[in-house]
């Protein structure tokens, strides 16, 4: 095989799609190829980011296994290889693709991660995904926006909310999670807040605390959000406390 | 990842929850049966915590350092499993779309879906289907240029250009 054939496999290499003998072929071609290990790097990140995206939800039992085996396990020591370095505190608006890494790292870190896993039967969560899959044109749409920024916040005891913002499509999704069911009558309404001023901006549905709601309306020069428990049918001003303000991302 | 590797198995409760929904759906992908699967991942997110000393930040991030283990394990599995396995049902591979269908309600992973699916979108439906049969069902280049009867030089050339092209519409840098 040419140099020129070796170049080429840095995709089939990235996606561990190469068999073993040429594997190790361009593994070594790779120790002299900047290019290549360059590119390697970025396909590779690339991959993992195709594996992201199948993301399930795991059985909680699977975590109580893996525990017990750990602490059963012997660590490699480190060897004489550089410190591990700590990582930096994640900014608050963060690019989607860091997204996951930085729950990861925040998590780690002990600042409390944003992830709440929701423990659903699969049926019921397929029904539900069903059921967002009908509604989710104008979401997916903004959820996919090459602009799309998030910013998360703990409501309350256990509950958090994300908020996702695409300034080229003027749209924003608000994803629950866990929010307490509000009281007979009353409804969680959302708000756009236009410096001070709160603007409707659509109620959650009752029935669904953990879901996903596309705004209405535009963004326009909202700089945050909020929301507040209103009687049913909403209100034209917020006639509560907020359960939760967030800044909007930039 | 730092205190993981110094055994602190609080901090590596925490990754867990980052990394093992990802982890799972990916080798559940390559490998379909679900509870080999979860036998899988458990081996994988073991390896984590065994191996935690060797993850060196500049290398990427710590999620792609997991998920690289994860496929190639994966990948692994399902070649030994596959050796005694008839071919023919190979061909129902390219009956099945990605896993895409799977739910999971974190919502990172839902935005992970929808700019993935976008992305794919882009690709001519060779790259499509190569990128995919590659990643997401564990073939060799050569197993996929046999399946979609391509030359092996076209497959290889379609795994790096597609790559490439999600690269640039999901904006990875590394
Ligand atoms: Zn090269």
């Amino acid at each position: 095989m040419t140099v020129a054939d070796l170049h080429t496999l840095t995709g089939a290499y990235a996606l561990h799609a190469l068999p073993e003998d040429e594997r190790e072929a361009f593994e070594h071609h790779l120790s002299d190829c900047e290019a290549c290990a360059q590119e390697v790097k970025e396909l590779a990140a690339t991959a993992g980011r195709l594996g992201l995206a199948v993301t399930v939800t795991p059985p909680p039992a699977m975590k109580e296994a893996v525990l017990r085996t750990v602490a059963q396990v012997r660590q490699e020591v480190p060897g004489h290889g550089h410190p591990v370095h700590h990582a930096s505190v994640p900014g608050r608006a963060r690019r989607l693709s860091r997204l996951v890494l930085a729950a990861c790292l925040a998590a780690a870190a002990g600042l409390g991660g944003v992830a709440v896993w929701q423990y659903d039967r699969a049926d019921q969560a397929r029904e539900e995904a069903r059921q967002a899959q009908d509604r989710a044109d104008a979401v997916a749409e903004v959820l996919g926006a090459p602009d799309a920024r998030t910013t998360s916040a703990r409501i309350g005891d256990g509950a958090s909310g994300t908020v996702v913002v695409s300034r080229s499509r003027d749209k924003a999704v608000f994803v629950g999670a866990g929010l307490a069911r509000p009281a007979e009558g009353k409804v969680y309404q959302l708000w756009f807040d236009d410096h001070g001023a709160m603007r409707p901006a659509g109620l959650i549905d009752s029935d669904r605390t953990a879901d996903t709601v596309l705004m209405a309306g535009r963004i326009g020069d909202a700089s945050g959000m909020g929301i507040t428990v209103e009687p049913a049918g909403g209100s034209k001003q917020p006639t509560s406390d907020p359960v939760a303000l967030m800044e909007l991302p930039a | 990842m730092g205190l993981v590797a110094r055994g602190d198995q609080e901090a590596f409760g925490a990754v867990y929850d980052a990394v093992c929904g990802p982890v799972l759906g990916l080798v559940r992908s390559v490998l379909r049966d679900p509870a080999q699967s979860e036998e899988v991942a458990q081996e994988v997110l073991v390896e984590v915590w065994r191996t935690a000393a060797a993850y060196r930040e500049n290398r990427g991030s710590a999620m792609n350092w997991v998920l690289t283990m994860a496929h190639r394990r994966a990948v692994d599995r399902v070649r030994s499993a596959q050796a005694a396995t008839d071919r023919e049902q190979r061909a129902a591979l390219l009956d099945r779309t990605p896993a895409f269908d799977e739910v999971a309600e974190q919502v990172e992973a839902r935005l992970e879906r929808e700019q993935v699916r976008r992305c794919m979108r882009s690709l001519t439906e060779l790259q499509r289907q190569s990128v995919s049969l590659a990643y997401y069902r564990g073939l060799t280049y050569r197993e996929v240029a046999e399946l979609l009867t391509v030359p092996l030089g076209t497959v290889k050339t379609r795994l790096r250009d597609g790559l490439i092209r999600l690269r640039d519409c999901l904006g990875v840098t590394a």
